[in-house]
């Protein structure tokens, strides 16, 4: 079984910040209001910026660690990240875009691969298309099933239903959740949206100012709201 | 009250007037202007009978300037685009947060714009004293057995110096609009900083570096300046189109003329290509 454990302290830039959470089995649903630095955390685990102190470590494996000076740069740390536009390559075809990101001897086998994580995301017609001509559903499952080809180790998705809209979210909504359960993968899911965190099922960690001021299942959090910003959260009030 | 009116008589009036000459005004000006750019082209194509024209191409100095021309361009866009493009990126990148080494960038950038807004006869002494007999590098290269001025390998770095800087700011401006999440991504998915190179950055800026690179060509087509100071004027072998034009001109009007529109032609045509292959 996967884990990410992540200690990020001090300060990242200009921003003050204090989390540390552990990922297993279920995702971990980051919330927070705008500028808490939810997204700033995920640039740290993925390694585009880095905190002063505090150490990252998938599967027992170090990825940074501020005293001891190591700092692995993106391309090693096998993280795959689903940003909130989803950034499919645009002079690629959807299966280049997939397999982009495939480590395999050569490109024949490459596209087999890419062709079978397109499968598995029930998106395989979609192989030949340009970025260009998919819907905001279908976009979103091709970003997934190219940050998934890689064989990522973990999972980062930033806001990954908000560009969608309220009717393709709740589909989309319910097989993100299913399929995050199957592959379980450490997985970190920005969102602000309630629904999701009831979704995901997983543990809920309330990011403010850069610190953690509350976790735990959302029922749990429903029952003691540590901030107005839980209160609003819990009650779907934000949407 | 009375002394008032004819006052306000004498506004209205005036108003009237120059509701009237405005119009008139305005067409003068504007017209004046569009005159002055567009009797010189009809001056270029149309004062001489074809045949003339095609005469004045049977010139022996044409066709050496020529293919000089077509050359020297040619390498010298082939110099920017290879040095130009990995130094775009990396202004680019670095740049993109704050701090010391950041300003450090920036000032290199400006450094490598700075021909745009140099004279070209500026141009033609500072290559001269960086590259000439008592130039920097001049005993350096003496040394090594390479006298660069007044020749060809002269014409195309007075032509990658002046021309340079209209690819690379086209270069950089593209690389600046990325989306940082393209690069992210790619990084994630494993890609080095060669990879995200030449599999995202390049191919996404296709269009903006395309234009950049017609208007370098553009550029090192018309060199003129420079050229004359740091390469000289020597048919066959620093000649350019520009340079034989200004020699033709000395003698035979028409020869200078069928040479301009060939120049024109050529830059027109290499634009067109190119815009049609950035929109591919």
């Amino acid at each position: 079984m996967s884990v990410l454990e992540v200690v990020l302290q001090g300060r990242a830039g200009t921003l003050p910040i204090d989390v540390a959470v552990r990922v297993e089995g279920a995702p971990l649903v980051l919330v927070g209001p705008n500028g808490a630095g939810k997204t700033q955390t995920l640039m740290m685990i993925l390694g585009a910026t880095r905190p002063s102190h505090g150490r990252i470590t998938l599967d027992g494996r170090p990825l940074f660690d501020a005293e001891r000076g190591l700092d692995l740069p993106v391309e090693q740390r096998r993280i795959g990240y689903l940003p909130q536009r989803y950034a499919l390559f645009p002079h690629l075809d959807v299966l280049s875009n997939v397999a982009y990101g495939i480590a395999a001897s050569n490109r024949a086998e490459r596209l087999r691969l890419g062709r079978e994580m397109l499968r598995e995301l029930d998106a395989e017609a979609l192989a030949p298309r340009r970025p260009a001509e998919l819907s905001g559903g279908e976009t979103q499952r091709v970003a997934l099933a190219r940050a998934l080809a890689s064989r990522p180790r973990a999972l980062l998705l930033d806001e990954p239903l908000a560009a969608l809209d309220v009717s393709l979210r709740r589909d989309m909504r319910r097989f993100l959740a299913e399929r995050l359960r199957a592959w379980s993968l450490p997985t970190v899911v920005v969102t602000h949206d309630r629904a999701d965190a009831e979704a995901l099922d997983g543990d809920v960690v309330v990011l403010e100012g850069g610190a953690i001021v509350q976790r735990g299942q959302l029922a749990a959090l429903a029952a003691h709201p540590a901030t107005p910003f839980v209160t609003r959260l819990v009650s779907g009030a934000d949407q | 009250m009375s002394a008032a009116a004819p006052a306000a008589r004498r506004g209205a009036g005036r108003r009237a007037l120059l509701a009237r000459a405005w119009p008139a005004a305005l067409g003068l000006l504007s017209g004046l202007l569009l005159l002055l750019v567009a009797l010189p082209i009809a001056g270029l194509l149309f004062s001489a009978p074809p045949r003339q024209l095609l005469a004045g191409l049977s010139d022996p100095l044409v066709v050496p300037a020529l293919r000089l021309t077509l050359f020297t361009t040619t390498v010298s866009l082939l110099v920017i685009l290879t040095c130009g493009t990995p130094l775009a990126w990396v202004i680019a990148r670095r740049t993109s947060r704050a701090g010391r080494a950041s300003r450090i960038w920036r000032a290199l950038e400006t450094l490598v714009e700075l021909p745009v807004v140099l004279p070209p006869a500026v141009a033609g002494v500072a290559l001269l004293l960086a590259f000439g007999r008592r130039g920097l590098l001049g005993p350096a290269l003496a040394a090594a057995g390479i006298g660069l001025p007044f020749t060809r390998a002269a014409v195309v770095v007075a032509q990658t110096f002046v021309a340079a800087p209209f690819y690379f700011q086209a270069a950089i401006a593209a690389f600046r609009r990325l989306d940082p999440d393209l690069i992210l991504v790619a990084r994630t998915l494993g890609a080095r900083p060669p990879r995200l190179l030449f599999t995202v950055a390049i191919p996404v800026s296709w269009p903006s570096l395309a234009g950049g690179a017609a208007m370098s060509w553009a550029r090192a087509l018309g060199e003129f300046g420079a050229t004359l100071m740091f390469a000289g004027n020597m048919s066959g072998r620093t000649q350019t189109l520009p340079l034989a034009i200004y020699t033709a001109l000395e003698s035979d009007l028409r020869t200078a003329q069928s040479l301009s529109i060939l120049l024109v032609a050529i830059a027109f045509a290499l634009l067109v290509a190119i815009r049609a292959g950035a929109r591919r």
